[in-house]
């Protein structure tokens, strides 16, 4: 669905300056596969998904997409694809119904279709009785559903979201996700995201491309990443002059990695750490050693990406520079 | 619903939408034309500026210089208000563009198969609706005030105002994609370009008692041969060759207006 080969894209800030927004990215998509693209601010994800969708062009390497080159044949790709921006697609002194019906004219619907269509989506992604409302009108988690439902009328194969759910409260982005995956089910769509929301990517994508500073850094399931990248950890509470003994006892767990003591806490990094906990507070009982709080600590894309980086993507989130 | 989509929708896009820069063009125009259709009063917004001007400034003109201008202030300033109308209200255009920017709706049209000169055209097509509407008004109002009315030479006073607005319109939108990314820059060149060609037009008071620089800058003012024109029609005289100056100062505007205007709508992605 998609490949793209050494992509790059560079912008040219002032005589002296130019930024490198992404620097080689050669990624492929299978069809029916949801990968988020992740990473900090200006990581170039959106830059990557600029190109992917044709708005930009590329400084250098090839991408295709729905089997058409971004640059020699975008309204080949600009038909077969959906994209679903930062901002609204529809326009806000505009009315919902009319941007939707007008959306699927665009796409060379004949009206009849544009018309049913138009009521399909309205429907599913429970916008009926605001189809006559003003855009400017709707609430933030209306409009978004709007953005999506602009971005589907014309079924497309492979659909685009950019930082879909940014700025929505959990309730509204619990329901825009039902929708979207709801909607992926129906007509079978690939679906590339990006997003800065860690727990999106962990519970919603299938795979994910961790990107940071215009290149990919890793590329697997959310589960495979955890596993190679970060591992469990476990926690335990001793008494002030056991450290010393568990940490030995800890060293012989299987899978055993870094060993930390802080205060009167254990951390222990281990690969399979539900496996591992029982057994490491049986060997500091029967070593005398009075164990008083033990947990699990599972990672999240966080672990990994402050893995791979030194950094926590928070911070990366903060430091970073405003995305490109 | 599941069957009505896999009736509907299974995109084959190449057997889709056989696309024509004409077509494209109605969809940009109709959608553009949607607010207002949908809210028809927002036409009024536009004319606030220049019923002022007519209420207000009519009246002191009439005093202070009713005698030389002749055939009565009306038939000499309603002209000159349908001018500002349309100066007023085409060169304003670009900021709904800008609006579109802000919001992403235009970004959504960048990525559909519209074509990028239909952006641009069918946007400054549009204009014409609202120049038209506004124009009736002003019209309609004024022939109770003892506007004379010659039918024949207002449609082609009133198709010579859209040709111009169309072209005005054009540089607007090329202004506002200019300066999408310092967006207050927009206001302020509006501004300054709107004073200077509005009173070296002679649209508010006659040049020909001003002094011979403004008379001279004034010949270098698109808008000054339109002013003349449209003056001329509303006189009732549709040949002379103050009409044929105007057309050539409204197809000159429009062309290059279309022309600035497609170029920046093709790089207006970045």
């Amino acid at each position: 669905m998609i490949s793209t080969r050494e992509l790059t894209k560079d912008f040219v800030v002032s005589r002296t300056e130019t930024v490198h927004a992404v620097r080689g990215i050669s990624l492929d998509v299978e069809p029916g596969e949801l990968v988020a693209v992740l990473g900090p601010n200006g990581a170039g994800k959106t830059t990557t998904l600029r190109m992917l969708t044709t708005l930009i062009a590329p400084t250098s390497g090839t991408a295709k997409v729905a089997g058409y080159d971004v640059t020699t044949h975008s309204s080949q790709v600009r038909r077969r694809i959906g994209y679903v921006g930062q901002g609204n697609g529809a326009g806000h002194s505009q009315r919902v119904g009319d941007e939707l019906l007008g959306q699927g004219v665009i796409y060379g619907l004949d009206r009849r279709s544009a018309k049913r269509r138009t009521e399909e989506l309205l429907e599913s992604l429970e916008l009926k009785d605001l189809a006559q409302r003003k855009v400017s009108d709707l609430s933030g988690g209306q409009r978004r559903r709007l953005d999506v439902a602009m971005g589907l009328v014309h079924a497309p194969g492979l659909l685009f979201l950019d930082e879909p759910s940014t700025g929505l409260d959990p309730q509204n982005r619990a329901n825009l996700w039902d929708h979207i995956l709801r909607m992926r089910e129906q007509y079978s769509m690939t679906i590339v995201l990006t997003t800065h929301y860690l727990d999106e990517a962990d519970s919603m994508a299938e795979r994910v491309v961790v990107v940071d500073h215009g290149e990919v850094i890793a590329d697997d399931t959310a589960d495979a990443l955890k596993r190679k990248l970060a591992g469990d950890r476990l926690h335990l509470t001793v008494g002030p002059s056991n450290q010393s003994r568990v940490r030995e006892l800890a060293a012989q767990l299987p899978g055993a990695g870094e060993i930390q003591v802080d205060g009167d806490q254990v951390l222990v990094r281990v690969a399979d750490g539900p496996a591992a906990l029982p057994i490491l507070i049986g060997a500091a009982q029967q070593n005398g050693v009075p164990v008083a709080t033990a947990q699990v600590h599972r990672p999240t894309l966080d672990d990994v990406f402050l893995n791979l980086t030194g950094r926590s993507l928070r911070e990366a989130d903060s430091n970073g520079k405003a995305a490109a | 619903m599941t069957t009505l989509i896999a009736s509907t929708v299974k995109i084959d896009a190449p057997a889709i939408g056989r696309r024509s820069l004409l077509r494209d063009i109605g969809i940009v125009m109709t959608r553009e034309l949607k607010p207002v259709l949908r809210d028809p009063f927002s036409l009024l917004f536009g004319m606030i500026q220049p019923l002022f001007f007519l209420a207000l400034f009519g009246p002191l003109l009439a005093g202070s210089m009713g005698g030389s201008l002749g055939g009565g202030v009306w038939q000499w300033f309603v002209p000159s208000i349908l001018v500002m109308t349309t100066l007023f209200g085409t060169s304003t255009t670009g900021a709904n563009l800008l609006f579109e920017f802000q919001t992403g709706a235009h970004e959504r049209m960048l990525v559909t198969p519209l074509s990028r000169s239909s952006l641009l055209i069918g946007r400054a097509l549009k204009e014409m609706v609202p120049l038209f509407g506004q124009a009736v008004i002003v019209i309609a109002v004024m022939i109770p005030f003892g506007l004379e009315l010659h039918v024949d030479g207002v449609l082609v006073g009133l198709a010579l105002l859209a040709v111009f607005g169309i072209g005005l319109g054009a540089f607007s939108y090329a202004l506002a994609i200019a300066v999408r990314k310092q967006d207050w820059m927009f206001w302020m060149v509006q501004q300054t370009f709107l004073f200077p060609l509005m009173i070296l037009s002679g649209m508010l008071l006659p040049l020909e008692t001003g002094p011979g620089w403004m008379q001279v800058a004034s010949k270098f003012n698109p808008l000054s041969y339109l002013v003349d024109a449209e003056r001329t029609l509303f006189a009732g005289d549709v040949w002379s060759s103050a009409v044929l100056w105007g057309w050539l100062a409204a197809l000159v505007t429009a062309a290059l207006g279309l022309t600035v205007g497609i170029r920046t709508m093709l790089r207006s992605a970045d």
